[in-house]
């Protein structure tokens, strides 16, 4: 996907895409942002979303976020962008004392704290901050990097504390301009006159870019992340066929190209050190397509790196499609990485909702290339993300040990589950996130929700809002469940969130937690309990859940269940 | 690049600009064109320096009177 111009972002922007989903943004800044709003709807369109801006007017951050009946408060913005520039930074810089410059990115940052403050106190929304584009300027030259009195080094620190920030305030996530301008090179970022004329700190050339970074996090917000890596071997981890050149011929590490494969190999698995799983899909016999991963010395991955490997003479998009089905996982979330063009357009036609880059000819470009896309944003990360591809791995153990037994009863019994349910706690908050964005096929409600909403469920009082955990013989699922009920009058508790991670479907979990739910109906106080479905493209497998639980339907897509008389199910799940 | 080449191009580049059917002259001004303000002006200068490769000084953004200044500009950068 090339990236677009401005100027067709600039006609996007005004197509009317309200049937698509929307985030609404609102844009805050010390410069003129009306461009990078353009940019940022028309961005939202190419890439599937309907963004509609409020772009507050110029310079107007303090006000808008001061003022509790603000048009920014009224607006009730999914997320607020606020862009400051480092050109305004500067000034305030120049007109600081010299005994104070030392102290100065502490200051700034503390303004932008309280803003953030501010913002939090009125509403509930995503903050997007932009760091500071480098601007040297160059009054110390190269000492400047060795003197907290220079704006070189003050802004550097003032970067470095945004980051800090976004790391203790959860629902701050920022858009790396700076990283932008270096991909790009000043020239290419910004234009001066364009400042002095407009107050514009970026070029036009440069807002795709910036507007794609805030699509990314924006998408990744709301729940649309990649998460499996499906490979190619010949000629994408290695160079050279295996089954032609043989274990010793083949290019990784100091051999031939081998070097740019051994730091392709490495960044793949830095990405699966943060919970993205890879796969492989390969043309070659099984055993010959294992032999590196177990044999060759200089192989950075490792067969226990992989949750499926796929190597058979079959075509690429029924590989695909099974190892999609094996980890059960939606088939937009994956990303397939081939060498060949005709694999790559294979797939391309045969699974279209597949992400398949193209991959340059030469094998030193294949990091940076991928690098370049996107695809890799996350909105949250938790320890659990670590430990995924063992949890995959330990499934495909289940799937033996269940080919060993006579009933699916007698599996069950064996596999000596436990559960745990627990009402939300802090060291859980990000994980209970990340269930709720990640969550599409099991998930009653898809309501989608960031650190900051969860902590708001678990302190509330009108709720009472349940995690789950299930361990078995074969290891820990970890974290696997989240329910919230909404306490309503008349009784009555409704089932306002219930959403679970499909590895650990069919184990009777879901008859677990519908027993707890009454449970916890009737230990409240509660006589009836009302639970919901909302469809979306990707949910159907739960549309008849409550009734399958015993549920008796209100309409369409509401059921309820009588808190007296309710037959518990029977489940092969301990409760520890 | 002779003149008439130039407002061949300035055509295209106005048309892209204000998503229309446009010809520019000489004597073209910004109240000629309905969608020409100040925030259109900067898409229409940063679109002019791409399509001739050319940079424009902040003076002559700031002072142009009308298209035909603007080609005088052009016609002595390229």
């Amino acid at each position: 996907m090339p990236e677009p111009s401005f100027m067709q972002l600039k006609k996007l922007s005004r197509e009317d895409r309200s049937h698509l989903p929307q985030y609404g943004l609102a844009v805050l800044g010390d410069c003129a942002t009306q461009h990078l709003s353009m940019a940022i709807r028309g961005y939202g369109v190419y890439a599937g979303l309907h963004i509609p801006v409020l772009d507050v007017d110029y310079n107007q951050i303090d006000a808008q976020t001061m003022d509790a009946g603000s048009e920014l408060y009224q607006y009730q913005p999914d997320g607020v962008l606020i862009q400051r520039c480092t050109e305004k930074l500067y000034e305030k810089f120049c007109a600081t004392p010299l005994q104070q410059r030392a102290s100065f990115a502490e200051d700034i940052y503390a303004g932008i704290r309280k803003t953030w403050e501010r913002i939090n106190t009125n509403i509930r929304t995503s903050i997007l901050q932009c760091n500071f584009p480098l601007l040297d300027d160059s009054v110390f030259g190269q000492y400047g990097n060795k003197t907290p009195d220079s704006f070189l080094f003050q802004q550097r620190k003032l970067n470095y504390l945004l980051m800090e920030g976004c790391h203790q305030v959860k629902n701050v996530y920022m858009i790396d301009l700076a990283a932008i301008q270096t991909a790009r090179g000043q020239a290419h970022f910004s234009d001066p006159k364009l400042y002095y004329i407009a107050k514009m700190p970026i070029a036009l050339e440069a807002l795709p870019a910036v507007a794609k970074a805030v699509a990314d996090t924006i998408r990744a917000l709301r729940g649309t992340v990649k998460k499996c890596v499906i490979l190619d071997l010949d000629n994408t981890l290695w160079g050279g066929v295996i089954g032609d050149d043989g274990l010793g011929g083949i290019q990784i590490g100091e051999l031939g190209l081998g070097h740019a494969f051994s730091d392709f190999q490495a960044w793949l698995k830095e990405l699966k050190k943060r919970g993205m799983l890879l796969a492989v899909c390969s043309k070659n016999n099984d055993a010959t397509a294992r032999e590196p991963f177990e044999k060759h010395p200089e192989m950075v991955l490792r067969m226990e790196d992989f949750s499926a490997f796929v190597a058979n003479w079959q075509d690429k998009a029924s590989n695909i499609r099974s190892i999609q089905q094996m980890l059960n996982i939606g088939m937009d979330s994956l990303i397939f990485l081939d060498d060949n063009p005709f694999e790559r357009n294979l797939v391309r036609s045969m699974l279209p909702e597949v992400t398949v880059p193209e991959l340059p000819e030469d094998p030193a470009l294949y990091r940076s290339c991928l690098q370049e896309l996107g695809l890799f944003e996350v909105a949250s990360y938790s320890a659990e993300d670590a430990n995924r591809t063992q949890q995959y791995r330990d499934q495909a153990e289940r799937r033996v040990f269940e080919a060993s037994f006579q009933s699916y009863d007698d599996y069950l019994k064996g596999l000596e589950m436990t559960a745990v349910a627990a009402p939300f706690d802090p060291f859980h908050y990000p994980r209970i996130a990340q269930l709720t964005q990640r969550s599409n096929q099991f998930n009653l409600r898809t309501v989608r929700c960031t650190e900051a909403q969860i902590q708001d469920l678990a302190q509330d009082e009108g709720h009472i809002c349940l995690y789950f955990m299930l361990k078995d013989k074969f290891g820990d699922h970890g974290l696997i469940s989240v329910v919230v009920l909404d306490k309503q009058p008349d009784s009555t508790l409704f089932v306002s969130q219930w959403l679970m991670s499909c590895r650990v479907l069919k184990r009777g979990m879901e008859e677990f937690i519908i027993n707890k739910i009454m449970k916890t109906a009737e230990a409240n106080g509660f006589r009836r309990v009302v639970g919901e479905y909302l469809p979306t493209p990707k949910n159907s497998m739960v549309q008849h859940l409550y009734q399958t639980l015993g549920f008796t339907p209100l309409d369409d897509n509401r059921f309820e269940a009588r808190v007296s008389g309710f037959h518990y199910h029977h489940t092969y799940i301990t409760e520890a | 690049m002779t003149r008439e080449q130039i407002f061949e191009k300035l055509n295209e580049v106005f048309s892209d600009v204000f998503d229309e059917e446009i010809v520019v002259h000489d004597e073209t001004t910004a109240a000629d064109i309905e969608d020409w303000d100040s925030l259109t002006h900067i898409t229409l200068i940063a679109e002019v320096e791409e399509a001739f490769g050319i940079r424009i000084a902040m003076k002559d953004v700031l002072n142009l009177k009308n298209v035909g200044e603007m080609a005088d500009i052009i016609e002595k950068a390229v």
